[in-house]
């Protein structure tokens, strides 16, 4: 058994409401440079859609994730090492830009420069790449906001498998919900492992996923291999760059930018131990219906004694097996199994955990055609079809979400009777399979959703990683050349070299 | 003047070129990559480019095998002269027709789309029509080199080529008398050895090392990078160092 400690996050879609700060704050941190105009590494998509960049979860089209071969063995769906690497030339399942969006600003210096005329000035679109004037906007990243768009086009999203889709275009019956995307941070990156410079990383204290600047090449083969399409390609630069999961915040105990702007305070982060040896078994099942549970298999129980023993002995701070005893992950993923991964399918084993939206009651203006279970509503008649979510969640399998939506309706049920009739129904609690106590956590956690509560972030253990003599008299964070502030020119090398300016520089 | 093209210029340019590749390597690392331009335009690029670098890898071995073996190892082989300046001219012109068309697709996208045109760096655009006009050199000569097979000129080449990597006073004046075309072929190349430093050639260096790290050096597929395997009094001054990669 090979312990490690991995920074896992839940997002609680039943509260999403899409308001995209996540996104721009993000954005505003991470990605306002030449070159990543277009990426957004944390993005969110109204659903159902084909989403950004379109299409993503088809890997019929982009070959990205793992495949199980015929002969049992795991490989990436882009093809074993010596495919990968025939490919180095030009690599067939690249998105090109368009399939995200062109990025473009406006002129708005138009508006004050214009000379007098009988028409109103107009900032007018220009490509951010060319440089060159736009006659129309065709895509953005967030080209679908609200079901925009037909229904037609819409209705490709690939979670619609399996279903008659067609009732879903018309105006009564049709659904949305909201999905904010972010880097995973596999257990199984298959950005990591389609690499073939090796810049690709995961970090063994906290499982973060990055990309070493210095080694990428810029052979792209990690746009490709990962299936949410959450590494991109920065074509100023020529390297890849993705989500860090804010790592120089985490390290020091702050939740990443995304979760803390979050206002819908749907996120959660905390630690989950698991099993390393029994990755790519759990990765490798054979059916894609038990992946879900596979990954369940891998994560290890932070309250078991012999786990703690051996967690210790391997090394992993005290605060952090303590932090994964109190981890909110761990109670949504493993306790109530209320969470669920993206697309286990894809055989990644992410760790960035869904909680299903539950919605309106679809067949509401049928007087006396709900069908109730008890007293509760049928979740098959909710508005969101389950196959939906499970083909989006537990690779089709409708059972686990129908179990957690349950239990969400059994936690508003049970308070209600709580705090309105001042009632304890444990019946309700034992209808969904949990104990009364564990709704009032479930409560606590996902409904008030405390700061504390929602961020159990240890502190990376600088005392472990870092000599202290070696950062004394350092620089810090610099954008040039180490220390030196001699280098004013561009490099020899083609790479700009910026001078160390102090803010108060920068600012004049 | 033969004598600095082909005595001294060889030796300034490959020098550069260890050096300068060293340097770049060691001092700016972030800019050492391929610069692929595929995102921004696919169209052209997946035939262009797949014909200009196997094209270009072939020619290269070819050069590499057919200058550096000693000719004795050919002569042994029963290849002579001729046959092998028949046998150079031939695959090197297929491999050079392939190249130069994937080259010029590359040149053409490069140069008229204007995703890419306001993306490229002077040398971006300098060292692909460098290339090309070297393909072009090479392919102007194979005809000729065809015709003349019987002079067996490829023996002087390699004459001159392995004195010049075993240090010979006097390569230079192997090929005194060879045609232009040949000569300009040759200081041509050369000087595309001496700025391969400070351009996205560099990339060749890790498409060569890359494979091997991946193919043999890499247990299974994933990376796991640990900062805290060893105890930090153990691992000496470098943090960089203990960074080493543990394949899983």
């Amino acid at each position: 058994m090979k312990i490690r400690a991995q920074i896992g996050m839940v997002l609680n879609l039943d509260k999403c409401i899409g308001c995209h700060t996540c996104s721009v704050t993000c954005k505003n941190v991470w990605t306002s440079r030449d070159g990543v105009e277009y990426a957004w590494f944390n993005n969110v998509e109204t659903k159902p859609g084909t989403g950004y960049p379109t299409d993503w979860e088809n890997q019929d089209r982009w070959n990205g994730g793992w495949i199980r071969t015929k002969s049992g063995k795991l490989q990436p769906k882009q093809g074993a090492k010596w495919r990968i690497l025939a490919n180095i030339f030009a690599n067939p399942d690249l998105p090109e830009i368009d399939d995200y969006y062109e990025p473009f600003d406006f002129d708005y210096d138009h508006l004050k420069s214009a000379p007098e005329g009988k028409a109103f000035p107009t900032a007018r679109p220009r490509s951010k790449i060319s440089g060159e004037r736009m006659q129309k906007i065709e895509k953005g990243p967030n080209w679908e906001e609200i079901l925009g768009g037909e229904f037609e086009k819409r209705s490709q999203d690939y979670n619609f498998e399996g279903i008659e889709k067609q009732i879903y275009g018309e105006y009564e019956n049709t659904f949305m919900m909201y999905l904010p995307r972010l880097c995973e941070h596999c257990l199984n990156p298959a950005c990591a492992a389609s690499c073939p410079s090796g810049a690709i990383y995961k970090r063994e204290e906290d499982g973060i996923v990055l990309i070493d600047q210095e080694k990428c090449r810029g052979w792209r083969m990690c746009v490709s291999g990962c299936p949410y399409k959450k590494v991109y390609y920065n074509w100023s630069t020529g390297k890849s760059e993705k989500c860090t999961l804010c790592y120089p915040r985490i390290e020091s105990g702050n939740p990443t930018v995304c979760s803390e702007t979050c206002v819908g305070r749907i996120r959660y982060i905390g630690v989950m131990l698991y099993d390393a040896d029994k990755i790519e078994e759990a990765a490798n099942a054979a059916e894609k219906m038990d992946l879900y549970d596979a990954q369940l298999g891998v994560f290890l129980d932070p309250n078991d004694p012999a786990i703690i023993a051996e967690a210790e002995k391997q090394g992993i701070p005290q605060d952090w097996i303590k932090a994964a005893q109190e981890s909110p992950i761990w109670k949504m993923a493993m306790e109530w199994k209320v969470a669920f991964p993206l697309h286990p399918e894809y055989r990644t084993l992410p760790m960035v955990w869904y909680i299903p939206p539950l919605s309106p009651i679809q067949n509401a203006a049928e007087a006396g055609a709900i069908g109730m279970d008890g007293a509760m509503p049928d979740v098959k008649n909710l508005r969101i079809p389950l196959r939906y979510l499970a083909n989006m969640l537990t690779a089709g399998d409708e059972k686990p979400i129908a179990q957690a939506l349950e239990r969400m309706l059994a936690m508003r049920a049970y308070m209600r009777a709580k705090s309105v009739e001042g009632v304890t129904d444990e019946a309700i609690a034992a209808r969904v399979g949990i104990t009364g106590r564990m709704i009032e956590d479930m409560y606590r956690i996902m409904a008030l959703a405390d700061y504390e509560d929602r961020f159990v972030i240890p502190t990376t253990h600088r005392e472990q990683v870092e000599e202290a003599y070696d950062l004394r008299g350092g620089c810090g964070f610099t954008d040039g050349n180490g220390c030196s502030t001699g280098v004013s020119r561009g490099s020899l090398f083609g790479g700009s070299k910026k001078p160390l300016r102090m803010p108060q520089e920068a600012l004049r | 003047m033969n004598n600095f093209f082909f005595g001294i210029y060889p030796y300034i340019a490959l020098a550069v070129l260890f050096i300068g590749s060293a340097a770049r390597y060691e001092r700016d690392p972030f800019t050492w990559k391929s610069s692929s331009s595929q995102m921004l335009r696919r169209r052209q690029l997946m035939i262009g480019s797949v014909l200009f670098h196997v094209g270009v890898l072939v020619i290269f071995f070819g050069h590499l095998f057919g200058l550096l073996v000693p000719h004795e190892i050919y002569e042994a082989l029963g290849i002579h002269a001729e046959a092998k300046q028949l046998l150079a001219a031939i695959a090197g012109g297929i491999a050079g027709v392939a190249a130069i068309v994937g080259g010029i697709m590359l040149a053409h996208r490069r140069l008229v789309d204007p995703r890419i045109r306001t993306n490229s760096s002077f040398w971006d655009i300098a060292i692909l029509l460098m290339l090309i006009a070297q393909l072009a050199l090479g392919l102007i000569s194979v005809p000729y080199s065809i015709a003349t097979a019987e002079h067996g000129e490829v023996i002087l080449f390699m004459e001159w080529a392995q004195g010049i990597f075993t240090f010979q006073p006097g390569a230079a004046e192997h090929i005194a008398h060879v045609p232009l075309i040949y000569k300009l072929h040759i200081i041509l190349g050369l000087t595309i050895f001496l700025v391969f430093p400070f351009t996205r050639l560099v990339h060749i260096l890790s498409g060569f090392t890359a494979p091997v790290r991946y193919l043999f050096a890499r247990k299974g597929y994933q990376i796991v990078r640990s900062r805290r395997q060893t105890p930090p009094s153990a691992r000496g001054s470098n943090p960089q160092a203990s960074a080493k990669q543990p394949a899983e």
